[in-house]
């Protein structure tokens, strides 16, 4: 089969102010099925900001989003639904502290995309397997390390059956150990061909699993192309200079 | 016996004597305003805690901003909204309950409406508790990190769906210890009604207390009486604390090893690969 690829998601002109700080200047770019995206850049560029603006959990101050080309409204029963097909992985976990790893996994199932327990639980059950917390089900988040509390938020995603998922800084948050096992899992999904867009810090991992880079500085997006020509031949001297410890390193 | 309690009538000795006769002619009263005062303060604990939580919920709604699918009509309805009820949480907060129970009372039946006094008694107590606990669930709810409101968002649940399955379960436990204060609050100052002649425990006392004019050895009998109520009350509160937090421990489900915690960063896949299938419009399915 060619390569048919569709784009499944458009950021057009997004902007984004907080008071008189503007945080995102007009930024455009769009998601191809299957593609991995990892945004790069130093804090405060507005990387996690961008992320967030897709699916509105910041409204963007301008610009809109297209969602398999239609417009995503940012408020009712269009968010709710756009935002059950695209996924999101926090840097702070963000797992529901009343609920075990399986209850977790099946409120987004069950609430939402109104499964029953059996089904939900199912698929609960598929995905925390893939990230390897099927033993943990019955345990409390407060009871987990970081890194498998991760996994579960990830898991928790997947069971939704995202068409997108949205990592922001999924490992900023981890000892080195347990940054290894949240990228093993992500590595896993790129590799089956999950659609991700990835804000990150780990330039090694989007080196290696990103299909494409994105560099942001300053709210704008300052440079992008294939993983090879961003990290081996920059062409702004501010990639070059924000990637220069890590290309010595 | 009576008459050797009135043969000497000032004498330290007689005290105990003097509550044991209390209390056997009198039982069936003190055990009446029992009654009536816990009734009174588990039902105005329990419906305050039903206002509370309402206003809670309804004070943390998301302001509606400009611009974010809201009109004038909402943004102005979110105004109007707030103002009624910090206005009701200010008024009853901020006025003693004793007074509530005047004004309530004898302010029905100017207007012409025959309540109760029992009626009264138990609205005070309700609006009372309600305009505490509203403020109790606000913290509460905010209280609750922001991440996981997000999370609960992200996975595309309404702020409803978000705060009846996430935000609440949590805040309800957080305020519990403060749910008990207010019930243990409400037993001890339901006897400020006996200002509108609600047959609670302290009116009964006085009454008892009057008969032999026996102020001390009644009111005695009385305090140990609100003393065991909150004391079981308290404990009955801990225990469901603990109840709701249940085991600190959890139970491993088949596999006794976690592959991912191997520092080799070998995963073993034990379970089953997942693909994906894509189709022209872009839509995938994934199956097992």
């Amino acid at each position: 089969m060619d390569e048919v690829k569709d784009v499944i998601l458009r950021a057009e002109h997004i902007s984004k102010t907080f008071g008189t700080n503007k945080v995102l200047h007009d930024i455009d770019f769009e998601t191809k099925t299957g593609e991995v995206i990892c945004i790069i850049g130093a804090s405060g560029s507005g990387k996690s900001t961008l992320l967030r603006c897709i699916n509105y959990l910041e409204t963007p101050t301008s610009g809109s989003i297209m969602f398999h080309g239609e417009a995503v409204s940012s408020h009712g029963r269009g968010v709710t639904r756009y935002r059950s097909q695209v996924g999101m992985v926090f840097q702070s976990f963000n797992l529901f502290a009343n609920k075990t790893v399986l209850q977790n996994c099946m409120t987004g199932t069950r609430k939402v995309l109104k499964k029953s327990k059996e089904e939900a639980e199912e698929l609960a059950m598929r995905y925390l397997t893939k990230v390897g917390m099927a033993p943990y089900i019955k345990a409390k988040p407060s009871q987990l390390s970081g890194g498998q509390q991760q996994r579960v938020a990830i898991a928790r995603a997947l069971a939704m059956e995202p068409e997108i998922l949205l990592f922001d800084e999924p490992t900023s948050a981890l000892d080195p150990q347990m940054v290894g096992e949240v990228l093993q899992v992500m590595r896993d999904l790129a590799k089956e061909g999950l659609t991700m867009i990835i804000v990150t810090h780990e330039m090694a991992f989007a080196r290696d699993v990103a299909s494409r880079v994105i560099f942001m500085d300053k709210g704008v997006i300052e440079e992008e192309g294939p993983p090879k020509q961003i990290f081996e031949n920059p062409k702004s001297p501010r990639t070059k200079e924000f990637l220069s410890r890590f290309i010595q390193g | 016996m009576i008459a050797l309690l009135l043969s000497s009538p000032g004498s330290k000795a007689n005290f105990f004597v003097w509550v044991v006769y209390i209390f056997q002619q009198y039982w069936p009263l003190f055990l009446e305003g029992c009654k009536t005062t816990f009734f009174l303060a588990l039902t105005g604990t329990i419906l305050g805690c039903v206002i509370g939580l309402m206003i809670g919920v309804l004070r943390t709604i998301p302001k509606p901003k400009k611009g974010n699918g809201s009109n004038f009509f909402t943004r102005a309805a979110y105004k109007i909204l707030q103002f009624i009820l910090l206005t009701y949480i200010e008024i009853f907060r901020g006025t003693p309950m004793i007074v509530q129970a005047m004004v309530v009372y004898y302010g029905m039946s100017y207007v012409g409406v025959d309540l109760p006094a029992m009626m009264a008694g138990f609205l005070v107590v309700s609006i009372n508790t309600g305009a505490y606990m509203a403020e109790t669930v606000r913290g509460g709810i905010e209280s609750i990190s922001i991440g996981q409101t997000e999370a609960a968002k992200a996975l595309g649940m309404t702020h409803w769906q978000t705060m009846v399955s996430v935000v609440l379960p949590q805040t309800f436990r957080n305020i519990l210890p403060q749910i008990g204060n207010n019930l243990i609050i409400n037993i001890k100052d339901t006897s400020v009604l006996n200002v509108i002649a609600v047959t609670e425990l302290f009116f009964n006392t006085k009454s008892a207390a009057g008969i032999y004019y026996r102020y001390f050895e009644s009111f005695f009998i009385a305090s140990i009486l609100y003393f065991i109520m909150t004391f079981t009350c308290a404990q009955i509160l801990r225990w469901i604390e603990r109840k709701i937090d249940g085991s600190g421990f959890y139970k491993l489900v088949d596999a006794p090893v976690d592959p991912m915690t191997d520092p080799s960063g070998t995963l073993a896949t034990k379970s089953s690969p997942i693909t994906r299938k894509v189709s022209l419009r872009g839509m995938h399915a994934w199956t097992k």
